[in-house]
């Protein structure tokens, strides 16, 4: 009876933030399936670990282990783009050149948008996914990324940066080209 | 872009930022032209992502899904841990046999586990429970106690006193960027007392104040986020100093109500207001 009771409470309690856990594995994993399947074995990790919560911010807790989850498969299946640091300098160099207009940003449509936000590096698109479109608070973005809080205000700030330059770069066919002729283009210099 | 404020920028876009230094940061985006194009970029993007339905929403099918699996291991879970359950009393009698062969140094090893384990036991407990984030909904009914606290302090509770809702909606007109519903429940035994502006979830929000005999209660009204269109019914959130804080949404619109009456009064009068 107690476990129909944990049930009961746990699908109460955590259930509903099934949309946040999966949007974020979403922007994490960049694919729809893999996606499904990270988030469905975050929630039967929380499942187990649930006795240990003792309330609070459900939707922060599972978009801690959402993460984790989909990290450490980050880790055995695309190690390559966990572990290329990102160019700070070609990227800020790049910056210099042109400092997009407002204007210009607003004429964005979603389709440039999704595939400016996908190619942003994994911490900065995540601090991104958080803040934008869950609305969590820094301290939040902080607790569910495990880093300080000062950490999150500046990718937070390179994170846009870095998208409204890409989203006012020249238009490209395929931009992961784009980005790396930018970042080859930075590095030559 | 380079001076020291910009670094803050996000930071304020953020409505992160305390009274002192958002209000630097309003002065230094009036003098900088940098920061303030910066700060109309950071608008840009906000908007062209708001408008850009880039959320993903989980399939129905994973719901389902992850329901069956859960259920699964609900069921696993308590076979297993009667399993557990036998052979670990399996596990103890042999123990208690090994001991009972005379070996003090077995006991002393069975006791030493047993105290390490209630150490872990407590360690994790006491982790699990400073866990250091309250959830927003709670710091906003902390928000919606303190706004009810404040406003009964002297000429706090209303900004237009008025029984009347044909006076007290107009008045809200020009001053909030929405149209509060006010209806009054006087026949319910809920008189209207008057309408203000309040400020909570970072945003101008409608206050209406209803009595109830000798108590107060205050409902606070605003537009609901992107995430919070589906409406729910009212449910009590906390009780913190004695106020009960209950609340619910309807489409489009979040609302909060405080006061000291029983949670039973505060129940009925929730539903009340829903149902108009």
């Amino acid at each position: 009876m107690a476990v129909d009771d944990k049930l009961a409470r746990f699908e109460q309690a955590v259930l509903p933030h099934l949309d946040a856990a999966y949007n974020l594995a979403r922007w994490l994993t960049r694919q729809s399936a893999d996606a499904e399947d990270l988030a469905q074995e975050a929630y039967v990790r929380a499942f187990e670990a649930f006795d240990g919560f003792r309330g609070g911010n459900a939707r922060a807790w599972i978009l801690t282990i959402v993460r984790h989850t989909c990290y450490t498969w980050l880790k055995h299946s695309r190690s390559q783009e966990l572990e290329t640091p990102f160019d700070e300098e070609a990227h800020s160099s790049a910056a210099a050149d042109s400092t997009p207009e407002a204007a210009l940003l607003a004429d964005a449509d979603r389709e440039m948008l999704m595939r400016a936000l996908q190619e942003l590096p994994v911490e900065f698109r995540e601090a991104l996914v958080l803040r934008e479109l869950e609305g969590l608070s820094y301290k939040e973005i902080a607790d569910v990324a495990g880093v300080p809080l000062g950490t999150v205000m500046s990718r937070l700030a390179r994170a846009r940066k870095l998208l409204e330059r890409s989203l006012t770069a020249p238009k490209n066919k395929d931009t992961s080209q784009g980005m790396s002729r930018e970042m080859s283009k930075g590095s030559a210099r | 872009m380079s001076c020291r404020q910009s670094e803050l920028l996000d930071a304020y876009f953020d409505h992160e930022l305390d009274l002192v230094h958002s209000l630097e940061i309003e002065r230094h985006l009036e003098e900088c032209r940098d920061c303030h194009a910066a700060f109309e970029r950071r608008q840009s993007v906000r908007r062209v992502v708001e408008g850009g339905s880039l959320y993903f929403k989980a399939p129905a099918s994973l719901e389902s899904r992850l329901r069956a699996r859960l259920s699964e291991l609900g069921g696993v879970r308590r076979t297993q841990q009667s399993a557990g359950r036998l052979s670990l009393g399996a596990e103890s009698s042999s123990a208690t046999a090994r001991a009972s062969l005379g070996s003090v140094w077995a006991r002393w090893v069975v006791s030493l586990a047993a105290a390490t384990a209630v150490a872990f036991a407590a360690y994790f407990v006491m982790r699990v429970e400073t866990r250091p984030y309250p959830s927003p909904e709670q710091l906003l009914a902390e928000d919606v106690v303190a706004s009810h606290i404040r406003s009964l302090m002297p000429n706090h509770l209303t900004d237009v006193a008025s029984t009347d809702q044909h006076t007290v909606k107009p008045w809200f007109d020009g001053r909030l960027d929405f149209s509060p519903p006010v209806v009054d429940l006087a026949s319910d035994g809920f008189p209207l007392v008057g309408g203000r502006l309040d400020y909570l979830a970072g945003r101008p929000v409608a206050a209406l104040v209803y009595g109830r005999r000798k108590h107060l209660i205050n409902v606070f009204v605003w537009p609901s986020t992107e995430s919070a269109r589906e409406s729910s019914g009212p449910r009590s959130v906390a009780t913190i100093q004695g106020y009960n804080v209950l609340h619910w949404t309807k489409p489009g619109l979040t609302w909060w109500a405080v006061s000291d009456v029983n949670s039973k009064n505060l129940d009925e009068f929730a539903r009340l207001l829903q149902e108009h």
